[in-house]
């Protein structure tokens, strides 16, 4: 997802049992539903999984602006370009929002934007892959997005306040991301011509498999998966949300007329839901190690926009400094 | 030089009548791009109307230590709900 395999620091998830008294108390509260805010106690692995989490989300919505960014200048009418600008603007106001909520757990801004430039911080793999046509913007909207509607919802009721009213608002907005890609696509498959449809195809086969990763492998083993669900920052399994996007995704498919690239995706009466193809795990652990299609421009990209803003944020810092010191002297 | 800018709180008043609300925080060099960047921000959907933005640093707020000693005097209390006094069957209104 927008926030892949976090790691959460345990080794097993204890029992109420084995917890101190204050930790007891924390877990009890989170069992009830209660919200954790940012001035409450709470143990440190919780603080430190959070912002690992939550930055990851907030670096994936600050780097997913650049594949989209790229079509801006070349959107094929000033309707889809105001759109498509919107839709990026929203993505930086997502990663403010989210930044903001990190920041409520003591660390800074500026400290997790230099991890993400050092390497050291992740965000979702599903970036590090190019947009090579318009059908790639009506795509990354009807799927990434949607995919990523997905988990967010959940998310909403998460355990920490800040984290949870965040994802509130970025929900609200989402829909109308998931909505415009969807309704490009129509544009293409249903009222263009057959280059147009055959652009909408090619774009489907390359990011049906690269979305479907977006949930991440399988974690209905990992300790890191239970520790965060027991902490209630992650809600429902990587394989549970995966099999309701597919199920979600399938007929919207059918409507545009076009094929999902995967020969077993099939509808299982017994199960009541559609089951697909195995999943290439090694092309997603390359792409987190930093070997993707775009991994290296991306992160050049955003070290970039940041080296050659700083003038721009030292003069206003300056500025403001100089004022202050007038004001107060004249006063 | 590296110094990062200060974290303002923002509050919108999202239609004319209604109290101003907390909505989030952004950073900014001074209280001008405060409420520049806090329009950027919150209020791409018409969500407001007025903003207000404070320093975090100037904020003051209470412990989660204190809760009980501020707010538990309020809870036996009530008396102070109308829904603690019955009216008779007979009187229609009040």
């Amino acid at each position: 997802m927008y926030a892949q395999m976090v790691d959460t620091g345990a080794n097993k998830v204890r029992g109420l049992e084995e917890m101190s008294a204050q930790e007891r108390a924390f877990q009890e509260r989170i069992d009830a539903g209660i919200k954790i805010e940012p001035k409450d106690w709470m143990p440190e692995a919780y603080r430190k999984t959070l912002i690992r989490q939550i930055s990851q989300h907030a670096h994936s919505e600050i780097v997913g602006m650049l594949p989209e960014g790229n079509w801006i200048s070349r959107a094929p009418s000033l309707k889809r370009k105001a759109i498509l600008l919107a839709k990026v603007q929203d993505e930086a106001g997502h990663g403010l929002y989210l930044y903001s909520a990190a920041e409520t757990l003591g660390v800074s801004r500026d400290q997790l934007v230099d991890e993400l430039h050092a390497g050291r911080a992740k965000y979702s793999s599903i970036f590090n892959y190019p947009t090579l046509t318009w059908a790639d913007i009506g795509t990354i909207g009807w799927l990434v997005d949607g995919a990523a509607i997905m988990n967010q919802i959940p998310l909403c009721r998460c355990s920490f306040g800040p984290y949870s009213r965040a994802m509130i608002r970025v929900c609200k907005e989402e829909s109308f991301h998931q909505r415009q890609g969807y309704d490009l696509l129509i544009s293409l498959c249903r009222d263009g011509t057959a280059e147009q449809k055959a652009m909408a195809q090619d774009a489907l086969n390359r990011w049906w498999w690269p979305a479907l990763m977006m949930f991440g492998p399988s974690d209905a083993e990992s300790v890191h998966s239970a520790q965060s669900q027991a902490w209630r920052i992650k809600i429902f399994s990587n394989d549970e949300l995966r099999q309701r996007f597919v199920d979600q995704t399938v007929p919207q498919a059918e409507y545009l007329g076009l094929t999902i690239p995967d020969p077993d995706l099939k509808w299982n009466a017994e199960r009541g839901h559609y089951d697909f193809g195995a999943i290439d795990w090694d092309e997603f652990y390359n792409v987190l190690k930093g070997n993707g299609p775009c991994n290296r421009e991306r992160l050049r990209a955003r070290r970039q926009a940041w080296e050659d803003g700083a003038w721009v944020r030292d003069a206003a810092i300056a500025h403001a400094e100089k004022r202050a010191a007038r004001t107060a002297q004249a006063a | 030089m590296k110094k990062e800018w200060p974290l303002w709180e923002v509050f919108i008043r999202s239609q004319h009548g209604l109290a101003h609300k907390h909505v989030g925080s952004t950073h900014a060099p001074d209280a001008e791009m405060a409420i520049k960047n806090a329009r950027d921000v919150y209020t791409r959907r018409n969500e407001g109307v007025s903003i207000w933005v404070v320093k975090s640093a100037d904020v003051v707020a209470s412990s989660p230590g204190d809760k009980e000693a501020l707010f538990e005097p309020a809870q036996d209390k009530i008396y102070r709900h109308p829904t603690f006094f019955p009216v008779p069957e007979e009187v229609k209104h009040m």
